[in-house]
């Protein structure tokens, strides 16, 4: 894929122009006013769905978890 | 499943055990910094991960990208920036690379690596935080009383700030616990600043239909006058849920975080806080957030349409009534009748009531939150 970086914010990605000219007819109509828009906004949902995937790891070592619980259970959480 | 944290992981920024003492230790030969009541709990919300993936108080490309974009340089959705403001008078002799000592009410709370000092523009931070550079905005007004200039970086906690409220305040690390030892998969948070009127209710029971959980979370901290006092709105929920909640379905637990009062920008803030938290929803009711009439009443709902990487679920939920012909709290989309059946809870009405030393209506208020509200001498913050 061809990456030109821009001159500010924003970079360049190359799609096919099919896929260009399907996206621009199925935003007609839509609060879409650009398929670069259309694009960045659909992006960003898989994106964050992908690293949503990859993350697993909570922070909370069991020494830490046992706290918590004894704590919660103190003020009547648990 | 409780939502993943905001960029994936939860920040901890508390000092423990040695690094602890040794910071302790260091702090007396550190230049510092006094902190307002705001900034020390923004000092406490980033340690605790209430604001992740914040490590410390936002440098100037950050500041710049919420600013502008509404996201942090890393592309991910924050739309209220979080800075430490100074003025250049105690700025004297800091310098970009020192660490410095935060304190609050002569406690040193955190020592701050100091990233960036820099200049920002008070008035366009206003025109694009609050929409409004009206000074009678109080989010405007405050800002502008702020010193000229801002100081980024990263930050470690070495001492607690002091909290009223302990016994009902939860982090982040332990709701997230907690909802999980309960066992709920779908939490819907609650973001309040008032005490609990029935049309409060109504909403929190209609989300709690359709998820496991309810997270009561109001905050406490700096409001403008009129608003409720922090102690009267603790009392009034307690009452709420020992009466009227199953206390299996709800956790309440306050935050200590200053209202900004910036509408649509702050409804967003006020999501990615609670998912940080662990909810996996976030009720968006009328006027999020909003003040006077600075924001238009659904203004909010339309800010989450350019979020769709958010990572929790806004349930926007209609302004509640109560209907005399039903003979019971609905809203526009359920209920067919005329207005003249309509009685709407406002804030206004319910607290010139209270002012007048009156018991609203059960429709209006529980009277159980009612007693709690009317039994405290001057339950509203004054100017």
């Amino acid at each position: 894929m061809d990456v030109r970086r821009g001159t500010g914010r924003y970079t360049t990605v190359s799609i096919p122009v099919t896929l260009y000219e399907r996206i621009k007819s199925l935003i007609e109509g839509t609060g879409f006013t650009s398929v670069s828009q259309f694009v960045t906004y659909v992006l960003r949902e898989v994106v964050a769905e992908m690293e949503e995937e990859k993350l697993r790891s909570e922070g909370v070592t069991d020494e830490e978890k046992r706290e918590i619980i004894e704590r919660l259970r103190r003020l009547g959480y648990l | 499943m409780v939502s993943r944290p905001h960029g994936g992981r939860l920040v901890d920024r508390v000092s423990r055990g040695r690094s602890r003492e040794r910071l302790l230790a260091e702090v007396a030969e550190m230049p510092r910094l006094s902190l307002t009541e705001g900034l020390a709990a923004d000092v406490a919300n980033i340690a605790h991960g209430v604001y992740t993936p914040l490590e410390g108080f936002m440098v100037r490309e950050d500041y710049e990208s919420v600013l502008d974009q509404m996201r942090l340089s890393n592309d991910l959705p924050w739309t209220i920036p979080i800075v430490l403001d100074a003025s250049q008078e105690t700025l004297r002799g800091i310098r970009e690379g020192d660490e410095i000592a935060l304190y609050y009410g002569g406690l040193p709370l955190a020592v701050m690596r100091v990233e960036e000092i820099y200049e920002w523009n008070k008035k366009l931070y206003a025109e694009r935080i609050f929409k409004t550079r009206d000074p009678q905005h109080p989010g405007v007004a405050k800002t502008l009383a702020r010193g000229e200039l801002l100081v980024g970086g990263p930050l470690l906690l070495v001492n607690e700030m002091p909290e009223p409220f302990e016994n009902v305040r939860l982090w982040p690390k332990e709701t997230r616990v907690l909802f999980r030892e309960r066992g709920w998969r779908t939490i819907a948070a609650f973001q309040t600043r008032n005490v609990p009127h029935t049309g409060h209710e109504y909403v929190q029971k209609a989300a709690l239909t359709f998820v496991d959980g309810l997270f009561v979370n109001p905050l406490v901290g700096w409001k403008k006058p009129g608003d409720y006092k922090d102690e009267v709105i603790v009392g009034a929920y307690k009452a709420l849920i020992e009466h009227y909640y199953p206390r299996e379905s709800v956790v309440f637990s306050v935050l200590r975080m200053e209202m900004r009062y910036a509408g649509p920008r702050e409804a967003v803030h006020h999501a990615i806080v609670r998912k940080n938290f662990g909810a996996t929803h976030f009720i968006v009711g009328r006027d999020h957030a909003g003040v006077g009439n600075y924001y238009g009443p659904y203004e909010a709902w339309e800010i989450f349409k350019e979020f769709p990487d958010l990572g929790i679920t806004p349930l926007f939920v209609r302004e509640a009534f109560y209907c005399r012909k039903c003979g019971q709290m609905v809203n526009e989309k359920i209920c067919p009748h005329p207005e003249e059946y309509r009685v709407r809870i406002s804030g206004t009405k319910l607290r010139r009531m209270i002012l007048r030393g009156e018991t609203p209506p059960p429709y209006m208020m529980r009277p159980e939150v009612a007693r709690v509200v009317l039994s405290h001498p001057s339950p509203f913050v004054e100017g």
